[in-house]
Formats: structure tokens, sequence, C-alpha cells
């Protein structure tokens, strides 16, 4: 059933979409090299690198694109990147 | 409170239209001059910097930024009020299907005023004419009371849960908005009264409730939405109605049966169908005529759309020459759209189709008579163009 | 911790893998916060974020059509304040209203609107998302697209170089209004771009912010350099930071020594058709106008 006008109640429920299926390159964090400076938190296109409960940030691989902007700006080389296998 | 229920001024069609919306307290009004509309903003101009209105008064650059304005304010909650005519209402048309297609329920008064080219300030009816796919509700009118009595059913009919859909009230430009005549108009209170305040459940921009408005419409949804405002306009039949009614039992007047007229139908074979103050001058005939003991009737259209196919077929079932009169000219199918919706819905009648008053051509007491006879005298169906010069 | 960590647009929305127009909705939420009523014309950034039934927006947000978001949000603040005033609604609450327009809804079709917004003096942000050309309908010039840039409607061959027009200067046509906030950003420059936002919300009267946001589709370069190439663009002074507060010019960045602007252009292939004399003249005419801005 299609709302009224097409109008979307649920905010942000594109979440539901999982674009982590378009990567080609995943980028991996190595945590201990990580200083904490946000550049790939605050330049993820997706928002969808995160702190978990201890604090470190964490690559969400459900909506990673693999765009490496990431690996690009991190200073101090802890993002690594290796290809998807399927 | 002390004094009448009401005043009598006599004032122009654009100053009834703008007193209708101050009586309807509107919250935002988008202002753009164009003849022959031009003093209804005018005039609502000198209500909100006397303080008579408070609302916010939205000087536009352009019509299609005046329409866009109510859309962003009405998608806020509030109720909204433009004017526009001819250009200026063309210049609106991507606008108009997005008021409708986002269920929004602006009212918009049209000063009817032909299309350019060639460039042309007088009354007919090929602006309003031209939007009728637009998903708006189309009223018109009659007279200057008419005017602002239908701008104030407007908002009721339009906000209204069943509905929510713009409506755009449209009045003869020059024949009524530069013409005095008395009106009755209402206290505020008792328009607010009868109105309440605009409180929309389905769509209002509010950081308490992020919703999004205006998205993709993709091909899995797109035709549901047509079909959701074919729907409501379908309901907004009632509503108009029932409206009608209940706005009779407030201020004392109605207007057929909200969505015709029917003037003189009993006994007459031959049957003239207008919109707008033509039928005025046809109603002057009918009563000569009438004196003269013969019979002619009038159904006067009041809303174009929703069209009132049942009341039409209703009303004109006994009626033998039916002779539909347009002030609009369907361009390459050389019929008027009243014309061809008529003879859509109404089977084996002969139904003739007159393209009348184009431009501000005046259409005369001898025109109409002309009319009557020749749709007597046809033998089928036909399509003349009154009044041109040989 | 530098940065908002309210997360007030979603994953899932459709931009490409290293798009920027994320990057500035992002931002700008970063900066605005919740309560924030967003206008979006019609574009890449509302196109690839509301597909119905799915929307990345967790703010209230409304797209109308294609040249009128200044209009609509001319719309949104007046009732606003309408409401308010009349029936308390809202409280008192300060409610930012934040169009977010592509440069060719803004600079071209949105002018207009946008200039009568601005002129009017409505309450509103205009964030002009630069990506220098018509991208979402694939990548068609608009008067932002800068001198000798390839586009669709641009081809490079053997009669015509590219564009032939120099980029127009939108943030000094805003200026030209008199509206008390006009400034220039860049994605790569994400606190100054937050902070330029936030200062313009603090302001009472129309706003704008040109924002230059690198496309990995558009401007032809590999999607991780999205942060890189815009950096390029303001250290080269092809795209210099300034504000202008009630007249007043400042520049907010100004590198320490401008880098050679071939290597901001070698990078993308929509400049791979430039000779050396192409760059020579584009060097030339980016010293002339940052000699004017003082850079």
């Amino acid at each position: 059933m299609v709302t009224i006008a097409a109008i979307i109640y649920e905010p942000g429920n594109s979440i539901r979409n999982k674009t982590g299926s378009w990567r080609i390159f995943r980028p991996i964090l190595d945590n201990n090299k990580c200083v904490k400076c946000e550049n790939c938190y605050i330049f993820c296109p997706e928002g969808i690198i995160q702190e978990d409960e201890n604090g470190n940030f964490k690559i969400d691989y459900d909506y990673c694109k693999g765009c490496l902007i990431c690996m690009n700006e991190c200073p101090v080389n802890a993002i690594t990147k290796i290809r998807e296998e399927k | 409170m002390v004094g009448k229920m009401c005043e009598v001024k006599v004032i122009t069609g654009t100053s009834a239209a703008a007193e209708a919306a101050r009586l309807s307290d509107v919250d935002v009004i988008a202002a753009y001059p164009i003849t022959p509309q031009t003093t209804c903003v005018e005039k609502l101009a000198e209500f909100v910097a006397n303080g008579e209105l408070d609302a916010e008064y939205v000087k536009v650059e352009s019509e299609h930024s005046a329409l866009s304005v109510c859309i962003g304010a009405a998608a806020t909650g509030a109720r909204t009020f433009t004017a526009t005519a001819s250009q200026g209402l063309a210049l609106m048309h991507e606008v108009l299907f997005i008021a409708s297609g986002m269920r929004l329920p602006i009212v918009m008064m049209i000063a009817n005023r032909a299309l350019s080219a060639p460039i042309n300030i007088w009354n007919d009816h090929q602006d309003s004419i031209s939007q009728r796919d637009t998903g708006w509700i189309q009223i018109y009118v009659e007279d200057n009371q008419e005017t602002l009595d239908s701008i104030i059913q407007a908002y009721k009919i339009a906000e209204n849960e069943e509905v929510l859909l713009p409506v755009m009230v449209c009045l003869d430009g020059f024949i009524l908005t530069h013409t005095v005549e008395p009106v009755t108009i209402p206290k505020a209170e008792r328009v607010r009264e009868f109105l309440g305040v605009y409180e929309p459940k389905h769509a209002y921009l509010d950081p308490d409730r992020p919703i999004t408005q205006g998205p993709v419409g993709v091909p899995d949804c797109y035709m549901e939405t047509r079909k959701q405002v074919e729907d409501a306009i379908e309901r907004s039949k009632k509503v108009i109605k029932d409206v009608n009614e209940e706005f009779n039992e407030w201020f004392k007047r109605k207007y057929g049966n909200g969505l015709v007229e029917a003037y003189n139908l009993e006994n007459a074979d031959t049957v003239l169908v207008a919109m707008g103050t033509v039928c005025g001058t046809i109603k002057e005939v009918i009563d000569k005529l009438k004196k003269e003991g013969k019979d002619v009737g009038l159904l006067r259209i009041r809303t174009f759309r929703p069209f009132p196919k049942e009341d039409i077929k209703e009303l004109l079932k006994d009626a033998e020459n039916i002779a539909v009169l347009d002030k609009n000219i369907s361009l390459g199918f050389n019929k008027g759209a009243l014309g061809i919706e008529m003879a859509s819905i109404l089977k084996n009648k002969k139904i003739c189709n007159y393209i009348v008053g184009l431009g501000g051509r005046d259409i005369r007491i001898e025109d109409i008579k002309l009319i009557i006879n020749d749709v007597e005298k046809a033998e089928d169906d036909k399509t003349a163009w009154v009044g041109l010069k040989e | 911790m530098q940065f908002s960590r309210e997360e007030l647009f979603a994953p899932g929305h459709r931009g490409c893998a290293g798009c920027g127009a994320a990057i500035v909705a992002r931002l700008v939420l970063k900066a605005a916060g919740k309560d924030t009523i967003c206008v979006v014309p019609t574009g890449c950034l509302e196109v690839m974020t509301t597909p119905y039934p799915e929307t990345s927006w967790r703010v209230p947000w409304i797209h109308v059509a294609f040249e009128n978001a200044a209009a609509v949000a001319s719309g949104v603040e007046s009732a606003i304040k309408a409401l308010k005033r009349k029936r308390g609604k809202f409280a008192n609450k300060k409610i930012n209203v934040i169009a977010i327009g592509g440069d060719g809804g803004t600079a071209d079709i949105g002018f207009q609107a946008l200039s009568g917004a601005m002129e009017r003096g409505h309450n509103i942000l205009y964030i002009m998302y630069d990506n220098e050309a018509y991208m979402n309908t694939g990548i068609q010039r608009s008067s932002s697209t800068p001198y000798m840039a390839a586009t669709t409607t641009t081809p490079p061959g053997s009669k015509i170089k590219g564009e032939d027009r120099p980029k127009k200067d939108v943030a000094m046509i805003m200026a030209a209004h008199g509206i008390p906030y006009v400034a220039t950003a860049c994605i790569s420059y994400p606190e100054d771009f937050i902070r330029k936002i936030k200062k313009a919300l603090s302001i009472e009267g129309p706003k704008f912010i040109q924002v230059l946001q690198p496309c990995t589709t558009g401007w032809g370069y590999p999607p991780h350099k999205t942060i890189e190439i815009g950096r390029l663009a303001v250290e080269t002074g092809v795209f210099p930071l300034y504000e202008i507060e009630n007249g007043e010019f400042r520049i907010t960045y100004k590198p320490s020594k401008r880098k050679p602007v071939r290597e901001y252009l070698k990078m993308q292939k929509r400049y791979r058709h430039l000779t050396d004399e192409d760059i020579e003249r584009i060097q030339k005419y980016i010293d002339e106008k940052c000699k004017l801005l003082g850079l």
C-alpha cells in the first residue's frame, strides 16, 4: 500500500539497503596503528566508520562500498585493502 | 459581539477574493502581480500592512515561485493563498501537478484571462481550462459574492481529510475583477469558526517528526499515487455538496448543489450549458423568453473538476437540444473542453458546441438568442464559432 | 573527539562509491543538528537518497522541483514564522531551514528563485554543492563548469576544446545581494565547512555557502581521491576559501605556497585533452584571480 503522496514516514530507513554488496576492495583498519585523528570517520560518504564500545573505530561492512577514501586519508597508514572474495 | 453578523460592501471581484482570504485567516500569501488579478494581491498587502490580517506576505519574483512558496508553506502546515491569471498560471504549470501530487490544500484565485500569443489581457477560460488535468479542483463563479463565498468554501473542501487537494476558484477577468457589485461580507470570527484551523495529519514539516516529502516516485508506486488523487477528487464531489449545504446553514447562501446549478430546466427541451459570468447573460435571455411563453434551460457548471458527470446525465436526460458554450478552444480538435467532455458522457443526444468570447470578445444577448435558434435548427452535432468577423 | 557523533544522514543511499555529495550532506547535518528542515531540489543528492519507499534523511525533508528550492525554502521559513506567531507552534525552538542544491539547480535553472529568496531576506541558509556540472543527468555543463573542462555537452573535439566559458562566480553574485553571510568551502576541509555552517546558522537573514564537491564519476578520477582532489583545488588557488560577513571579505585559508595548477588538472580525466599551453593559460588566469583576492 503506497502512502499518501508517497510520503516516507520512517526516517533513515535506507539502512535496509545493504550497499556492502557493491564492494570490490575491502578496507581493513588496524586499530593498533590508529591515532584517532577521525579522518576516516568524517570523510566516509556512508558514515559507517563508527566507534565501538571500547572507543575503537570499526568499519561496518554491511554498507562499505569500498571507495577507499578512508585508506587514502589515513595519515598513519592504519588502513589497507584486500580484494573481496566471491 | 456588537453589530451585525456581516456587512455589505460594493466591491470588485478581486477585492472580494482578498476579503475571503482575510476572513479565512490565511497564514502565508505569495504575491505576484498580473492583470487582471493584481488588485487582489494589492488589497491583501493593505490588509497585512494595517494588521487586519496576520499573515506572512511573500513578495515573490515570479508565479512559478509563488506556487512554490505556497507548497513549502503548506507542507509545513500553514494555510496558504495566491492569485494569478493567464501567463502566470501557465508558468506555474509544472508546479500545479506537484501541488496536487503532494496533496497540499492550497487555494488559488484565478482571474480568467486569455493566453498569448498574441498577448491578450481580456477574459476567456483558456488559462484554467488548460490546467484541467493537474489534479486541482476547479470552481467557476458567476459573480463577486460567489467569489468570496467560494474561496472560503475552498479551504473547507481542500483541507477535508477525504480530499486534501488544492483548489482554484476562477472568476472572469475584467467582467468580475473590475466590476463592483454589492457583496455581503461575513464577520471574520464566524468564518474562522466555520473553517477551523488547518491541522494536517499527513504532511507537515516538523523536527519532532522527520518525514520525507516528495521522494522519487518509482514505477512501483507512481500509478498508485495518481489513483489516490483521482479517488480524492471523486470523493470531493460529496464534500463540495456538503460544504455548499453547510455554508448555506451558516451564511444563508448556496450555489445550486455545489457542483452544478439548474436554471429553468424542468420544461425545457433546449438547454444551454456554460460556466462563469456568461450564465448571467443566459439567465436574462431565459427570463425574457419565459415571459414570451418559451422554456429554455441553463445548466451552469460550477465545478469543472471534479466533472459532475452524474448530475449532468440526470439533469439533461430529457433535453433534446443541448448547446454547450465554451470560452476556450482545444486547438486541433475544434471543440471546447466542456463540449468535448459533455459529448463523451451523453450518448444519443444532439450536442452543439459554441466557441464564444475568446480574448474578451463580448457575448451579447443577441448571441445567446442566435445560439438558441441555431441549436434548435441543427440536425446533428456541430461546432460553431460565434461572433467571428467575416 | 572533534566531530559530533550524531548521524542524521543514514547509509544505504545510492551515491557512487566515493560520492562527495554524501559527504556534503553528512557534514551539513552534523553542523546543523536535528532541528533542521532540509529543502533539496532535483539532483544527485535528492535522487540518490529518496527512492520511494526509502529515505536516508533523519530530519524533515522536502523536494518539490528542480528550480525552486529557494522558493520552497522561503515558504517553509514563512510558515514557521506565521505558525509560531499565530498558533505558538514549535514553541521557541530555533529551526534551521537549509536548502542544499547542486550547481545546476542553483546557478542555472534555480538562479531566479535563489536571487528572489536572498533579496527578500528570508532566514534561510542556501548551500550550493558545487560539482561543476549537471551530474545526476550524466555530466552536462552548468554555468559553474570551469574553463576547458570536458562534459557531455562540452566534449573536446577538433573544433571546440571543452567548456569555452569561465566558471560563474555565484558566491560573489550572492554577496552583491548584500546578504549578511557568504562563504566558500570545500569538503576536504570539514572543520572549516562545519564552522562556516554553524556561523551562518547563528546569523539571522539569508546566508549562502558554495561548497566545492569533487565528483569521481563526473571529474574522472578513482573514488579514493575525492578528498585529495578537493584539497588540491584549494592548495592550487583554483577554489579559494573565503567568507564575506556583512560585506567584509576575509580569506579563511591561505596556502603557504600555492601548488601549480597542473598537479590538480592532471588528476582528472575531464582535463586530459589540455595541452601545456592550455595549462599555462589556466595558470595565468588563476594567478590573476588569486592576486585580486589577496591569495
